[in-house]
């Protein structure tokens, strides 16, 4: 237990908590925004990543886990009296009416819910091949906001929530971010990791060898739609509002930007290239607005930023198909054979 | 190792990034420690879905910044962010204006649900907003830094439901919303407890039908309206959404009244809809035929001729957002957020391009609703009506 | 239900399902050949509406010359993603086309967003089709008419095309198996982009009848109808060009009358389009027309 490695592994967390420590107290409101919504995203990224990369299934519902898992944990932690004020069209399911409980509880059941229902849906698609499967997952996307926006006694429609305690801070989004890390590279090591990508390589092959397909699909869809829940729930209290128009299809794009940039399949890329995205996606903003470059004005041209980002995902596809870590990781050893080498040449 | 290096490089270019975009705002302020700008931060939707009425709000913000470039002897500066018609977006947009920016005070958005994201943030940070057309009650409630120049929903509704039950003289109305929008679904619901007051009759709100933002084809809800055959029909919506619903209204033979409010007042109802939209009936704040305050024309005037044609009534909100804002520092004889916000509070009797506004206890507008119809492709002025 | 309210209903769905029918078979030829869900071809679809518009309102031109060039460039338009998107993947999992389809279909919306603007465009309609026909009280306008006869039209034309022509042969070679089609001296690369080409025409004419069925212009315009005509090429049995015309009447059809029938769902139109969607994979994957078509492994 207390070999080497390991005791590297808690060092390097353990620096991590304190650069986010320092960082936490440093930075500005803004920027601290941008690092917790950088943990959200790597929660989201490396759930999504677990479905399509790990185990091969393309799935396209994303967002609309995200949202059973903000619903719930918003409904679960508004006062009584901010559901009275929220529900004013028509008011709020009795049963739901009194119910407050802390952020962690919430946030929880939120992933429960959401890992309960993306079980349910998920059992009779499984079997579906490839772009079928990443259609009807799409599908289900869709339905579940045509039904939130629908059932007004329940979720309160398209007026949305709002008032939520902005729990979500950098202990919050980070800790669950790095326990997520965590947990995905020790689900990785183990018996069922490996039978998840046995299935992506080959089904046939992996069916051969005894592995259960059902069983492994159904588990990486559920543990997925599980950690979509919960960062759903952390961008719920990070926003203090939500609605249903938050999870369209966009919101998925934006995961699956994250994890084709760094990588299908890889932990560490999905977490560098969330990092990158949401950074990038702020520090870009200059290229809506009209830039002067001194000798000549370029007018704004608002839309650029987001042609930059598709434009990106097609060339990481087309040409770079590996992303920016391909399936490797991050390890210690080639971490300390960088620095190694490094110390090598200084000397 | 060539990825290790490559994932440096990254991190390098990252970090430089962003210690550059965080750095220009505060060498500006070490250059000039007196602040001698006023800037107002404008978050609006220029893309994404809700692109056109980001676009059409600039304008309004743009043209007033021409006319009023200056306040207490200061330039006014436009900070300007999109928000992609986004939450999420919107919510960082909104922080990268209080916190980096370091505005004055802000304005905006088309659409409730993005002002609703910024609520908080603006409320934290202690800086007055302005909304412009976000006319969902939740926006500014229990929020004292969240004011609009826009009457909300529960106004629009009464007044429109008055309209069918006096001047229409209707007792069966059919509903139709898009559920998807919650401007839609407020306005229904005070239309409907409205009308159901008026008329004694729980049963005179016919039927009611429901459609998705982005929907084309309403033949179906259509036609169980026509089977039902009501005496009006109130349809409020998106523009360009309505203006397809009343045209497939026309060619089932529908000549059933439409009733609707404040966004059908764009140039694109009519473009889209053509002669079906003639006769229909809305509610807004603004006329561009009848001026309602001196301000209306000397906005109109300024806008016909910068643009060379007619504007939207969003337009005129948000160059009263504006103008409002210069207001209250002039009256605040200061640029200090807390000090605009009380001035803001206190707004009574201010003459706006889209009428005079008072802000109540909750910050949102007390004004004349303007009833207006359409007569051959033209918006033509029929009635004001005063808030009870 | 009174009669003349059902056979109104029975009409606005048949205009309704033609115009699926007809995005539908552009999207299923290219699944035939390529085996790919060409996210693009809602985007397709719409550039050909703004080509319309442009050429109308800004280069003057009548409006049968405006839709022929709208055709032709949106054909060529169709090709050039094809090279662009798919080409280069031709040898790569289907996972990564998938998401070049995805990031192709972003990509073009944003840029429209970019050139044409967010504020909506009104479709130039030639007068001739805003007139409506009445009959007693079922009123049906012209489009209505003339929308299920070019569906048909193109329908017979492509059947045409697919089993009488050399090319034709070709391309069901194509789909068929791709090396042994190479191996007999085709050439599968301009086999493929003259499938996208029509492909893409098709998708023209059903944007410029959606156009005039419904003129109201913006850059995000083609999602849904892509994915309702993708809907439909399933139901009919994704990769059968007469399948995707039955599927497209069925879905239209089937949309209206749950209106019809249960007013009180109508909120959840577009959930129903998915659930019957999930329900044709689940219980007949190969849809109504499909053979079962054996995974290639």
């Amino acid at each position: 237990m207390f070999n080497k490695k390991n005791l590297y592994r808690m060092g390097l967390i353990l620096l991590t908590v304190i650069v986010l420590a320092i960082l936490n107290s440093v930075l500005g409101k803004y920027q601290v925004r941008i690092l917790n919504l950088a943990g959200i995203y790597i929660v989201l990224g490396l759930s999504l990543n677990l479905i399509n990369g790990f185990t091969g299934l393309f799935s396209l519902g994303h967002a609309g886990f995200m949202a059973i898992g903000a619903y719930t944990s918003a409904l679960l932690t508004m006062s009584a009296v901010q559901k009275q004020a929220n529900f004013f069209v028509q008011p709020i399911v009795p049963w739901l009416a009194n119910i407050e409980l802390g952020f962690l509880p919430a946030m929880m059941i939120g992933g429960i819910v959401s890992a309960i229902i993306g079980a349910l849906l998920a059992a009779p698609i499984l079997r579906l091949k490839d772009d079928y499967l990443a259609i009807a997952t799409l599908g289900f996307g869709e339905i579940i906001r045509v039904i939130f926006t629908n059932t007004q006694s329940l979720t309160n429609g398209a007026l949305g929530l709002k008032g939520l305690t902005r729990f979500t801070n950098v202990p919050y989004s980070w800790g669950i971010a790095l326990l997520t890390i965590i947990f995905m590279f020790s689900l990785r090591r183990s018996s069922y990791g490996k039978a998840f990508m046995a299935i992506r390589e080959d089904e046939i092959a992996a069916e051969a060898m005894g592995i259960d397909l059902f069983k492994h699909k159904l588990l990486a869809f559920t543990i997925g739609s599980f950690f979509a829940g919960v960062g759903g729930a952390l961008l719920a209290h990070l926003m203090g509002t939500i609605d249903p128009l938050m999870f369209r299809f966009l919101m998925t794009f934006n995961i699956l930007l994250i994890v084709v940039l760094g990588g299908i399949g890889s932990i560490s890329g999905t977490v560098i290239s969330a990092i990158i995205v949401t950074v990038s996606m702020e520090a870009l903003r200059f290229l809506d607005s009209a830039i002067n470059l001194g000798f000549v004005v370029i007018p704004s041209v608002p839309g650029m930023r987001m042609v930059l980002f598709s434009m990106l995902l097609m060339l990481v596809i087309l040409f770079y198909q590996h992303g920016l870590m391909g399936r490797d990781e991050i390890t210690l050893d080639t971490l300390g054979g960088f620095f190694g080498k490094f110390k090598k040449k200084e000397a | 190792m060539k990825k290790i290096s490559l994932l440096l490089v990254l991190v390098l270019v990252l970090s430089i990034a962003l210690t550059a975009c965080s750095s220009s705002s505060n060498d500006v302020a070490v250059e000039e420690p007196t602040q001698e700008v006023v800037k107002f931060g404008v978050f609006e939707p220029l893309t994404g879905a809700n692109a056109a009425g980001g676009a059409m709000e600039i304008e309004g913000i743009e043209l007033a910044q021409e006319l009023y470039p200056e306040v207490l002897g200061m330039p006014i500066e436009l900070v300007v962010v999109d928000n992609k018609s986004d939450k999420v977006e919107a919510a960082n947009a909104a922080t990268k204006l209080v916190d980096q920016d370091k505005v004055n005070a802000v304005i905006g958005s088309w659409g409730s649900s993005l002002s609703m994201a910024a609520g908080p943030i603006v409320m934290d940070a202690g800086i007055p907003a302005v909304g412009t057309s976000c006319t969902n009650p939740l926006v500014t409630l229990g929020n004292d830094f969240y004011f609009r120049v826009t009457f909300i929903d529960s106004f629009q509704g009464v007044v429109m439901a008055n309209y069918a039950y006096e001047v229409l003289g209707a007792s069966k109305v059919a509903i139709v919303q898009e559920i998807s929008n919650d401007y839609s679904v407020g306005l229904v619901k005070f239309f409907t407890d409205e009308f159901i007051k008026l008329t004694g009759d729980a049963d005179s709100i016919v039927y009611v039908a429901n459609y998705n933002t982005g929907d084309q084809d309403f033949t179906a809800q259509l036609t169980n309206i026509k089977s039902m055959n009501p005496d009006a029909i109130f349809a409020p919506g998106n523009y360009s959404e309505s203006a397809m619903l009343i045209k497939q209204a026309k060619e089932l033979d529908i000549t059933t009244p439409f009733l609707g409010a404040d966004t059908w007042e764009t140039p694109e109802f009519i473009e889209i809809g053509g002669e079906a939209v003639n006769g229909t009936v809305f509610s807004t704040f603004f006329d561009s035929q009848v001026p309602l305050t001196p301000e209306s024309e000397v906005f109109l005037d300024a806008y016909r001729a910068k643009f060379n044609k007619e504007p939207a009534s969003v337009t005129a909100l948000a160059y009263d957002a504006y103008i409002l804002l210069v207001n209250a520092i002039e009256r605040a004889g200061s640029a200090d957020p807390a000090a605009i916000r009380d001035a803001l509070a206190e707004t009574t009797g201010f003459d706006g391009a889209a009428g005079v506004i008072a802000l109540d206890a909750n910050g949102d507008a007390v004004k004349n609703a303007v009833i207006k119809t359409i007569e051959n492709g033209e918006f033509t002025y029929l009635t004001t009506i005063a808030p009870k | 239900m009174s009669l003349e309210t059902f056979f109104q209903h029975l009409s606005n769905g048949l205009a309704l399902g033609s115009l699926y029918a007809l995005i539908a078979i552009g999207y299923t030829m290219v699944y035939g050949i390529l085996r790919l869900i060409n996210f693009a071809h809602g985007d397709i679809f719409m550039i050909s509406t703004y080509i319309v518009f442009y050429g109308v309102t800004m280069f003057l031109m009548p409006w049968w010359v405006a839709f022929v060039v709208a055709i032709l460039l949106t054909g060529i338009f169709g090709i050039l993603v094809e090279r662009v998107a798919y080409r280069p993947l031709r040898d790569s999992p289907r996972i990564s086309v998938m998401i070049s389809a995805i990031g192709a279909s972003f990509l073009i919306e944003n840029l429209a967003i970019v050139i044409f603007g967010g504020r909506p465009k009104a479709f130039p309609i030639p007068d001739y089709f805003n007139q409506v026909a009445h009959f007693n009280t079922i009123s049906i306008p012209f489009a209505n008419f003339f929308i299920p006869i070019v569906t048909l039209t193109s329908l017979v034309i492509l059947l045409f095309i697919v089993n009488k022509t050399k090319t034709g042969m070709a391309m069901r070679a194509v789909s068929k198996d791709y090396e042994a089609a190479r191996l007999m001296g085709i050439n599968v690369d301009n086999i493929i982009s003259i499938t996208f080409g029509i492909g893409s025409m098709l998708a023209a004419i059903g944007g410029i009848l959606w156009g005039i069925k419904y003129p109201n212009l913006i850059p995000l315009l083609g999602i849904m109808p892509g994915l309702k005509a993708f809907i439909a090429a399933v139901i009919g049995g994704i990769g059968d060009i007469k399948g995707a015309v039955i599927g497209g009447f069925l879905l239209g059809m089937s949309e209206i009358m749950i209106i019809a029938f249960l007013p009180s769902l109508t909120g959840y139109r577009d959930a129903f389009a998915f659930i019957l969607l999930i329900a044709i994979l689940l219980f007949k994957p190969s849809g109504l027309m499909g053979q079962n078509v054996t995974e290639k492994v």
